[in-house]
């Protein structure tokens, strides 16, 4: 169990955002994590890179508490967050973008093997390298912000909604990429997800968050067979 | 035509000197949103402190070395202990849109004090490290001397140094990465606010070079930098505030400018002239000549 | 209104009083407050109130003061005049000022008001009807006979800067209680939202360049009435560091608070002259401790009270409510 999470609460100011939620998600396993709009769980990501700290509670990764540790040091532990919508910097070329998730390793060779291997993922990033990311359609730049992530070589992968805004075609590309490393680079993933359905048919384990709480933590296959779910996420 | 030959050269020797000094608001803008007046402190102090070491070694380039490094630990300390301060008390309600430019004129303030209780106010003198005397071509001499070429030249490299720095090197990378989304940068694993400390040194480095070749083509006193900063100022809005190539263009343009006026209307118009080419520019782009119709935040 | 009206004919007699009973220092420095505060006052209104961050206040007061100096010279109008043209041309200018800022915000207003500060007032220097460097002069005039032999000429300044800073705080206390002042204050908070609810911003900023100079510019008219002159010399960058400094330290958006701000501005050099006879002296010590300490005080009030000090009493209150 690589990522233990246990009684974390989180305040946004006097809001408690996030509420004594417990969570475990066991080595190379992908866990997706569901929920209505403002039920915590960019907030949760946001905690477990460091960007905020948690009122209370506490988060175990790889035996070590990391809660309120700065995220750059996260990094060097293994964490990379693909935050929600912004992950790519758009001044930036493809290649400067994927080089910055590299830049702490001190280590051009490396870098460079980190970036080939990216390519080999997303070879449509491969043929923009020396382009601006801003010149990226939206799957293109989500594509570039999950590479960025992978060129730090984390162990741990957190990933806010990355199929947002982006047409289903390219969403389904996306998703089974995800499954894919997630396999093939033996990643815990936490994938947060308002496309409920698209994130726990490629996910081992389900959490529901609602306002801040867990309301239900199983196997992806059991909450999608189960009515309840389906009711209030999977639209069936 | 000589004279607007002569003209056109000293404005592009004053208007490096502003380039130098636009660049280091610029890069500090672009890292912290905050204008640092204060910058105009740091150069001073700097420049006071290669002046000793100039005086006393009779080396003006060992002196700009000394000014150069005191700038740069000026800047890192700067930041490191009073911008961080200031935005940990950050500020809401109506005083949110001035405080940290009036932190950074009080430490403008500060620093001319201490300058002149400790040098006092008379003017000082560098021995210029090249002729001030003009260019004899033929039987005629222009104005133009090979310290104003020096000045050029120096800028120049100064220029080309920091464009390899900030788009050939990791450094740049994390720095650029670091002012245009420091939180994209900190979750890829980029020591921003470290980051940030070393942008704002490279920025006190380089006005210490602005004082110090400033002070080369004229005198050193707690105000001389004044007008350095405000044109420098000028000059960074000018060319957008966002782009240190626009700044460089910006501040190229305002030399030649207020040369002219200089030359061809009078010395007190100068300043206003400065103003004016300001308004002009912003009247027809808001936002700075080099800017691609980004949101101009404040 | 009424009983501000009344409080302020109060504290009016309440000043005069005083005036008759302190040495002719203190009156002198009356004057100087009361220009201050006149001239604070144009800030909280521009920066505290509408939210545009000027540096050119003290252009605007160079503005105001030449106004009134050739107002009086050249047309042989009486003083009274020359104030009122102050503020007329002060408010011209100032509306031409704001045509062109109101479409910048930020760091691009402050630099372009910077630019003005540093180069309107050396515009003297060039046209010889302005008095060039040594300028020109500026005399109201002895007071009138009637007040008899004891009533000095400070003593006659400091009556009338009071008047007429109790008449123009009067004034724009009102105009800030307005919904001209509520409107601002929805402009500064969210520029957007209070487009979307019809007000003109743009406009809005206009006429708060425009009023803010035409109080600045009556502050420099005052200005030169306590120097018996206009000169460059008087309007520079200094003067506007120094006012927004004494906007900062009272308060930026609070008009009682200009008082405190003038106060604190016209107590420092002598509290720095003091300090420095203190110390041994010295040329030096002299000249740079007054802004030694005025810089101090300045960055300690942005950082610990950058609201002015009326906000960590307010605070207080409401805590022990």
């Amino acid at each position: 169990m690589s990522l233990n999470v246990s009684n974390l609460t989180v305040h946004h100011g006097a809001i408690c955002a996030v509420s004594q939620v417990s969570i475990a998600v066991p080595t190379g396993k992908l866990a997706a994590i569901i929920g209505a709009n403002g039920a915590g769980k960019t907030t949760l990501l946001r905690t477990l890179s460091g960007l905020k700290t948690p009122t209370n509670g506490s988060i175990m990764w790889k035996g070590e508490k990391i809660a309120g540790i700065k995220p750059e040091a996260l990094v060097r532990r293994g964490i990379s967050h693909v935050s929600e919508g912004k992950s790519v910097i758009p001044e930036l070329t493809v290649r400067e973008n994927l080089e910055l998730g590299a830049i702490w390793r001190r280590n051009p060779k490396e870098s460079k093997e980190s970036i080939d291997q990216v390519v080999s993922i997303f070879p449509r990033l491969g043929e923009r390298l020396q382009q601006r990311a801003d010149t990226l359609s939206g799957g293109e730049r989500q594509m570039l912000a999950i590479g960025r992530a992978i060129m730090s070589k984390p162990q741990l992968l957190l990933l806010d909604e990355p199929s947002l805004g982006l047409a289903p075609l390219v969403i389904e590309q996306i998703f089974q990429t995800i499954r894919d490393l997630t396999t093939s680079m033996n990643l815990t993933v936490l994938l947060v997800e308002q496309n409920a359905m698209g994130a726990l048919k490629i996910a081992d384990l389900g959490i529901v968050l609602n306002l801040g709480k867990v309301v239900a933590m199983n196997h992806a296959q059991v909450l999608i067979d189960d009515p309840a779910v389906r009711a209030a996420y999977l639209g069936y | 035509m000589q004279k607007l030959l002569e003209t056109f050269l000293i404005g592009l020797s004053t208007g490096s000197i502003y380039a130098l000094m636009s660049i280091a608001l610029v890069l500090v803008w672009r890292s912290t949103r905050v204008v640092n007046f204060a910058q105009a402190g740091q150069a001073m102090l700097s420049t006071y402190i290669g002046f000793e070491i100039a005086t006393r070694t009779e080396i003006f380039w060992l002196g700009l070395l000394f000014a150069i490094a005191a700038g740069a630990l000026l800047g890192a300390g700067v930041d490191y202990f009073f911008m961080r301060v200031l935005f940990k008390h950050a500020v809401s309600g109506p005083a949110a849109v001035v405080a940290p430019v009036i932190a950074t004129l009080g430490l403008l303030g500060l620093v001319r004090s201490i300058v002149g209780l400790v040098w006092g106010g008379e003017f000082k003198s560098i021995k210029a490290p090249a002729s001030t005397d003009g260019f004899t071509i033929g039987e005629t001499t222009i104005p133009f001397s090979p310290l104003n070429l020096l000045i050029i030249v120096t800028v120049f490299v100064i220029l080309i140094a920091l464009a390899i720095i900030f788009q050939r090197t990791n450094l740049g990378l994390s720095l650029r990465a670091s002012a245009y989304a420091p939180e994209i940068a900190q979750l890829a694993g980029i020591r921003t606010a470290r980051t940030r400390t070393i942008g704002w040194a490279i920025a006190g480095g380089v006005g210490g070079v602005a004082g110090m070749l400033n002070t080369a083509s004229n005198f050193l006193s707690p105000y001389s930098l004044d007008l350095l900063l405000v044109f420098g100022f000028i000059a960074a809005v000018i060319g957008g505030l966002e782009s240190m190539v626009g700044s460089v263009v910006g501040a190229l343009i305002l030399g030649i400018a207020l040369t002219f006026i200089l030359n061809y209307v009078g010395t007190s118009l100068v300043f206003i002239g400065g103003f004016v080419v300001l308004i002009v520019v912003l009247l027809v782009k808001p936002d700075g000549i080099m800017a691609r119709g980004r949101a101009r935040r404040a | 209104m009424r009983k501000k009206l009344a409080l302020f004919i109060l504290l009016g007699w309440v000043l005069l009083l005083i005036g008759d009973r302190v040495d002719e220092l203190r009156v002198y420095q009356g004057a100087q407050i009361a220009m201050y505060a006149i001239a604070l006052s144009s800030i909280v209104l521009l920066t505290g109130y509408s939210g545009q961050v000027s540096l050119g206040n003290g252009a605007m007061m160079a503005v105001g003061g030449y106004s009134a100096a050739l107002t009086l010279n050249n047309l042989g109008s009486p003083v009274w005049f020359a104030f009122v043209m102050a503020v007329v041309v002060s408010a011209l200018f100032g509306a031409f000022l704001g045509l062109a800022a109101a479409r910048l915000s930020g760091p691009y207003l402050a630099g372009t008001t910077l630019a003005l500060a540093v180069g309107l007032p050396e515009i003297a220097n060039q046209f010889a009807f302005l008095g060039g460097v040594p300028g020109l002069l500026f005399d109201v005039g002895f007071p009138p006979e009637r007040f008899g032999e004891e009533f000095t000429q400070y003593k006659w300044f400091f009556w009338i800067a009071t008047f007429i800073a109790l008449i123009s705080l009067f004034i724009t206390s009102n105009i800030l209680q307005s919904r001209y002042g509520r409107t601002w204050r929805a402009i500064r908070s969210n520029s957007l939202a209070a487009e979307l609810s019809g007000v003109h911003a743009g406009r809005m900023k206009i006429l708060a360049f425009t009023i803010s100079s035409a109080i600045a510019g009556l502050a420099g008219a005052v200005l030169a009435m306590t120097i018996s002159l206009v000169a460059p010399g008087a309007y520079t960058l200094a003067l506007s560091f120094a006012l927004v400094t004494g906007a900062v330290l009272a308060g930026v958006s609070s008009l009682p608070g200009v008082v405190f701000g003038a106060l604190i501005l016209v107590a420092i050099p002598e509290v720095a002259d003091v300090l420095a006879t203190r110390w041994g002296g010295g040329e030096n010590l002299n000249n740079y401790l007054p802004a030694l300490i005025v810089s101090v005080l300045l960055i300690l009030s942005v950082i610990f009270t950058p609201n002015g000090p009326g906000e960590k009493l307010k605070s207080r209150h409401h805590k022990k409510a």
